[in-house]
């Protein structure tokens, strides 16, 4: 009776706010004299304008999926996982360890690569779990304890190669020495994009989406992010279940860094991160906790990220445009549901 | 100053906080103003303040109308208020926090000045505060002598204080009572709210007593003790039928259980709680009730004493524990501490349930939720989520999430805001609990409620407590006034 109305609604001010994050970007476009109209159609074929710019976009989903599925847990539990940007970092940086480690023995190819991934898992998860017991035991911000180890992830990248594992000779922003290719993930021939990879990113969408849906687990973490008091009384152990989330969401940006490492740069580099994790945050809080959202949300940001690719090589733009539309729906969509629940409120 | 009300009201939704209001307060008076919770007491003296807006009447000060909407419009016109909670700024200091709400003192507030005029204002009133320490280093009632300095400072010729002697000791009670009447002997005009009946009596020149949003009478000295408990609780009624489940088996076993907080500390309780027993928390809010509640739960630690659940000591032991030895806390704010703002009744169900299983079987939860929904009567469907539920609904459904069976169920406040149909169809239900071996403990500010279903009754009074009292040869009378801390 009183439910349908506002699902309408609430459809409608979506579009509303699409429209305004592109009208907004539009006249940004307007102000620097270029046509929008042109931009938006670069943006697109330079996306899916052949098979290989689409696999393109798949090599960004990957780890924007598997960074925003994590996130989607944390945020779940009501957390702000600011801290994902160093996790993925930390990922990368274990999994290259262990591929250092490992390149040079007899081992299997295949069991060094799992090896590497699962050592991914540990790096994220153990940069999350700091986080975490700060924010358990120290009562410091999830926001402040992230954005600090984000620092210090990155300034180990830089020290790691620069220092013990610069490349033979000299260490330079390359990054350290690529893997031989033994030790890369099977690629399909002729592109950039891995299907192992591609179908890890797929299942943990998956697994997210169950975890959330239809386990205690996942439900008690949603009772622990809407109301921790509450949650405590009913007998939920609340700090067990933050850490949790942080250890999990964790071990996905671990995963993403792996896949970095493994898949796309066969090396560590200074921004292994590449920003995926922000970009995460920034689906994970337009999707409104739903994995099935994510995921096309999550391929329309990697759309614009490698579609704005071809803005500087064809109109002389910056290619930061992506950000200026992904910042302004965010923005918008946030914005447009905030009025509607003044407007809601107010009938 | 002279204030005067006249005919204020003021609702909130159904609630008529203040129902025609008419009060007159001379120059050089204290005036008391009695009441147990609820009866409106503060939204009135926020209504004179300006925190909140009336929404008809009118306010005169010596004679003239004036409109007040805002704390800084009251104390403009002179009227300032000593809240419960002194309203300073612990980190800063004491110096610092006495200009902060004056406007005049410009951008650069000259500090030599302000010094000597504080030194001054408080050796009148044989105050001792050092004014550049820092407020993290006063005790309550220095706080409180500091935030009167800065509303006379202010120019504040109507004192309001709003239950000032919660927290601290008898010497200060003293001293503030002393510092009042100074004021009045200059013509200010002092308003004391307090469910306190002896401090009423030991200072008021007059009191107006208030009950459920209606002035309900006023009186003078000597005032007879009686008449005020009984315009403060209203007319006592008849009891109706009772039953009681309590046994002789001890379940719950207090030794010397000593509880501290900031605000209080409740010493030495020895008590033994039998199976099926209920027994009822009175007192006015913040007496140490709460606190007794949450340690019998497990929420708070006690400082000193055992707790023993039959036989078994349990002192000190987490909550979770407490919760798995059959102990249930039923806390009083239900959409802030109890229940889940977006989730749907089947979901707290499913929450409050052991489980079973990583995954949730979704049919089997539906089952289990319509058969408390029947069970309970909540007026919903499984599928709707907590707050789109009336708050009696919500009550019931906060309620048929304890657990069965329970050794000890522990509510605060479990039908405040129901209706008499509410309220008998949940005692109903504790009552089958209490037939079965649970012992209940739970606060109410409800006397017919705590006579009519208590085996016994404590009644708290600044974290004192009573010796437990039988509801069987207790009246309304007696307990109004041990509440109001007449011989406790």
């Amino acid at each position: 009776m009183f439910k349908s109305k506002p699902r309408w609604f609430g459809l409608g001010m979506q579009i509303l706010a699409v429209v305004l994050a592109l009208l907004f970007t539009s006249v940004i476009l307007l102000m620097v004299k270029a046509q929008p109209l042109e931009a938006y159609k670069n943006i697109i074929l330079g996306s899916v304008g052949s098979f290989k710019k689409f696999s393109d976009v798949l090599v960004a989903w990957i780890p924007l999926l598997l960074a925003t599925s994590g996130l989607l847990v944390t945020f779940s539990a009501g957390l702000w996982n600011i801290g994902i940007e160093g996790q993925i970092t930390m990922g990368a940086i274990f999994t290259t360890w262990v591929l250092r480690l490992l390149q040079d023995t007899t081992m299997p190819s295949a069991l060094i690569i799992i090896m590497a991934f699962l050592a991914g898992m540990l790096g994220g998860a153990l940069w999350a779990s700091l986080v975490g017991l700060l924010k358990i035991y120290g009562s410091v911000n999830e926001i402040f304890g992230g954005l600090g180890m984000n620092f210090i992830a990155t300034a180990m990248t830089i020290w790691l190669i620069f220092g013990p594992w610069k490349r033979p000779g000299v260490g330079s922003m390359s990054g350290t020495e690529p893997f031989r290719e033994a030790l890369w993930l099977p690629m399909v021939p002729g592109l950039r994009l891995s299907l192992w990879s591609l179908a890890l990113a797929i299942a943990v969408v998956v697994v997210v989406f169950f975890l959330l849906k239809g386990t205690y687990f996942g439900l008690r973490l949603k009772a622990v992010g809407r109301n921790m008091r509450s949650a405590f009384h009913l007998g939920i152990p609340t700090s067990r279940y933050m850490l949790a989330a942080f250890l999990l969401c964790g071990a996905m940006a671990g995963l993403a860094g792996a896949v970095q490492v493994t898949g796309v740069y066969h090396r560590l580099i200074p921004s292994i991160s590449s920003g995926y994790g922000f970009l995460g945050l920034l689906v994970a809080m337009l999707v409104n906790f739903q994995p099935l959202v994510a995921v096309p949300v999550s391929l329309f940001f990697a759309m614009l990220n490698i579609g704005s690719i071809q803005l500087p090589i064809v109109m002389k733009l910056d290619s930061t445009l992506s950000g200026v539309l992904q910042g302004a729906l965010v923005l918008f969509v946030l914005l447009v549901d905030g009025a509607r629940k003044v407007l809601l409120k107010k009938s | 100053m002279k204030v005067e009300l006249c005919n204020i009201h003021k609702t909130f939704g159904k609630v008529h906080a203040n129902d025609d209001i008419s009060l007159t307060v001379p120059a050089g008076t204290i005036q008391g103003i009695l009441g147990e919770n609820g009866a409106g007491k503060s939204t009135l003296m926020k209504v004179l303040t300006g925190f909140i807006r009336m929404d008809k009447g009118e306010i005169l000060l010596d004679d003239r109308p004036v409109k007040i909407n805002s704390p800084a419009d009251a104390i403009r016109h002179g009227i300032g208020m000593l809240h419960q909670d002194p309203l300073d700024f612990p980190p800063m200091r004491i110096l610092d926090n006495f200009l902060i709400g004056r406007h005049e003192v410009g951008v650069f507030p000259n500090k030599r000045k302000v010094r000597r005029e504080f030194i001054e204002l408080q050796e009148r009133f044989g105050f001792k505060i050092d004014p550049d320490s820092y407020i993290e280093s006063l005790t309550v009632g220095e706080r409180q002598q500091l935030e009167i300095l800065r509303l006379l400072w202010m120019g504040a010729r109507v004192l309001i204080l709003d239950e000032p002697t919660t927290g601290i000791s008898a010497s200060q009670r003293e001293k503030l009572f002393e510092t009042l009447r100074i004021l009045v002997e200059d013509g200010m005009s002092v308003i004391f709210v307090s469910h306190k009946l002896e401090e009423v009596e030991a200072l008021c020149g007059r009191v107006a007593v208030m009950r459920r949003g209606k002035l309900v009478g006023e009186a003078f000295p000597p005032f007879s003790m009686d008449h005020l408990v009984r315009l403060m609780f209203g007319k006592s009624v008849p009891v109706g039928d009772r039953t009681f489940y309590g046994t002789d088996q001890v379940a719950v076993k207090l030794s010397g259980l000593t509880i501290e907080d900031v605000r209080l500390q409740i010493r030495n309780v020895n008590l033994d709680i039998y199976k099926g027993e209920v027994i009822g928390l009175a007192g006015m809010e913040g007496s140490g009730q709460r606190q007794f509640l949450r340690t019998l739960g497990g929420l708070m630690r006690s400082v000193g004493g055992r707790i023993y659940l039959n036989g078994k000591e349990i002192t000190g032991k987490p909550y979770h524990y407490y919760m798995n030895q059959g102990i249930s806390y039923v806390p009083a704010a239900r959409l802030e501490e109890g229940l889940i703002d977006g989730l749907t009744l089947t979901e707290h169900f499913v929450l409050a349930r052991k489980q079973t299983g990583l995954f949730i079987d979704r049919a089997e939860a539906l089952k289990v939720t319509q058969r408390h929904i029947e069970d309970f009567n909540i007026r919903g469907t499984p599928e709707h989520r907590i707050e789109a539920l009336s708050g009696g609904n919500q009550q019931r459904a906060l309620l048929a999430l304890q657990r069965t069976p329970l050794n000890l169920l522990l509510m605060e406040h479990p039908t405040r805001g129901l209706d008499i149909e509410s309220t008998i169809y949940i005692w109903g239900k504790l009552k089958e609990r209490c037939k079965k071996g649970t012992c209940i403990v739970f606060i109410s500010s409800d006397l017919e409620e705590l006579l009519q279903y208590s085996d016994r009754i404590l009644v708290f009074f600044g974290g004192k407590v009573s010796q437990p009292l039988d509801t069987a040869t207790t009246t309304v009378d007696q307990l109004g006034q041990l509440i109001g801390g007449k011989g406790l």
